[in-house]
């Protein structure tokens, strides 16, 4: 019988969130890494069993956990409970929270600062892992975006990682300056008909694009504009909040701006401005239901000053046009004294007939709607403030 | 054996209650003792410093017989209370904040 997996990354640890495919009952468990943050937690695609979850502390620093079991038993790679945590000849096995930028001749590249937020050169410093990214065949293959920004890969589920250093050695990689949340990769879109393509957005460099799988990595923002730059209209430096592609269509990319929606139909050589009706195109969250290509949902968040919803009324907004025209879907939201934020990595649908929409606030509540976003209901209302939101659609 | 305190979140880590201890090949420093801490539990590695240069991580502290060892040379012997486990070696999360 169908399940869905609800997979929730908080400020304060992690739930994991069960339904059976009616969507009605849930089972909530956790929290799970309880007092760490957790940006994110994600299954593989290839084996909905192997999760992977980004585990942090401004204290103790990064740890990456794996579950083998659907969430049931976690372990760090390299570790696992009840093994020597020595190889044979001694040497300590965990590697897995070792995230360490590669600086060799063979990058070509001795990048050693990009730009702070007053200009200045600041030294690259690794922060903390902010999205998994599973591959979409392996289950032992995962990317990570990392803070300062950064993609890094395993493919030996998470033992160790490896920078992809060619996205960092891109020639404006001095330049980047970070978002007010950090300089972070925080978005990686894998092209499921174009093995090689990957797209990874970073705030606030831009949008990225890899066709030879990491190797070599060109910036793809023509037709972006952000009033914050000297030059509105430079190749790099746009604050990009989030981007979103339906797998049957992976030309067609959607993205959340710090400000404006945008729209690109050629894998992102291009971009143009699809904010439309919206009361305001600023927020975070972007996503693309999961049988209809040219349905689109954001969050519009009041401003980049006042991170929560206009009036009071928390509302998702939907486009069945590809953008442009858009409705708000408020049915069983809270339409007044709301204010809270939904982060960029809070949303997500499953792939039921009837597509499922969810998404988590900063409020700690997690929304589900099973019709597409017409109705709403809470899941939970009372976790720490979500990071978060990743489903699994189970069989 | 070297007594050594953990904060409560590595302990979870290292999947340990209470103190842990760890035996010290010669003269029980920081780094000796770090070091046969993050042998026993590998696990920590990168928690408490980092994995490469092995600098302290900002907001961890050490304590030993109410002295504050946090910014002492990592090759400082301890005193002799922690050398000989009469006295536990303490990581401590630092206080940022209320």
């Amino acid at each position: 019988m169908t399940r869905v997996r609800v997979l929730v990354g908080t400020k304060k640890g992690a739930f994991v969130l069960e339904s059976d495919g009616q969507r009605e009952r849930w089972d909530v468990s956790g929290p799970l890494f309880a007092g760490w943050e957790i940006y994110h937690l994600k299954g593989s695609p290839a084996d909905p069993n192997r999760l992977y979850a980004s585990q942090s502390s401004g204290w103790f620093g990064q740890i990456i956990q794996r579950s083998d079991d659907g969430g049931k038993t976690w372990h760090q790679p390299g570790t696992p409970p009840g093994e020597p945590t020595a190889t044979p000849d001694g040497m300590p096995k965990a590697e897995s929270n070792k995230f360490v930028y590669d600086t060799s001749p063979e990058t070509g590249k001795a990048l050693t600062t990009h730009q702070w937020y007053d200009g200045t050169p600041h030294p690259w410093e690794f922060a903390r892992v902010w999205h998994l990214e599973p591959s979409l065949t392996d289950p032992n293959t995962v990317y990570a975006g990392v803070e300062d920004a950064a993609l890094f890969r395993s493919t030996d589920g998470g033992q160790t990682w490896h920078e992809l250093a060619g996205l960092r050695g891109h020639e404006s990689g001095a330049g980047w300056m970070p978002g007010a949340g950090g300089l972070a990769a925080h978005t990686i879109l894998q092209d499921p008909t174009a093995p090689g393509r990957i797209f990874v957005a970073i705030s606030a460099a831009g949008v990225f694009r890899t066709d030879d799988a990491g190797a070599t990595w060109r910036p793809t923002n023509r037709g972006l504009q952000s009033q914050f730059m000297p030059d509105p209209t430079a190749e790099v430096g746009h604050c990009v909040h989030r981007i979103a592609m339906h797998p049957s269509h992976p030309n067609v990319l959607f993205m959340q701006k710090h400000w404006d929606v945008m729209r690109s139909d050629d894998a992102g050589e291009s971009w143009h401005e699809i904010s439309g009706n919206l009361p305001t195109d600023f927020g975070f969250p972007i996503d693309v239901h999961a049988h209809e290509p040219e349905t689109v949902y954001v969050v519009p968040i009041k401003s980049d000053s006042e991170h929560f919803p206009l009036e009071g009324k928390l509302r998702v907004y939907r486009s069945r046009t590809g953008g442009n025209e858009w409705e708000a879907l408020s049915n069983g939201l809270p339409q007044r004294d709301c204010y809270v934020n939904v982060l960029r990595d809070a949303m997500a649908v499953d792939s039921l007939d009837s597509c499922g929409v969810y998404f988590g606030t900063t409020g700690g509540q997690v929304y589900a709607s099973t019709d597409a976003g017409d109705h709403w209901a809470p899941i939970v209302r009372d976790l720490p403030a979500v990071v978060s939101v990743e489903v699994q659609t189970l069989p | 054996m070297i007594r050594v305190v953990l904060p409560y979140h590595l302990r979870t880590l290292a999947h340990v209650d209470g103190e842990v201890t760890v035996a010290v090949e010669g003269e029980a420093t920081q780094r000796s003792v770090l070091d046969a801490l993050e042998a026993s539990y590998p696990m920590l590695r990168g928690t408490i410093r980092d994995q490469v240069t092995h600098k302290r991580r900002p907001f961890v502290r050490f304590f030993a017989c109410k002295e504050d060892f946090s910014n002492a040379p990592p090759d400082t012997p301890l005193p002799k209370e922690v050398a000989t486990g009469a006295e536990p070696f303490l990581v401590v999360g630092a206080i940022a904040g209320g």
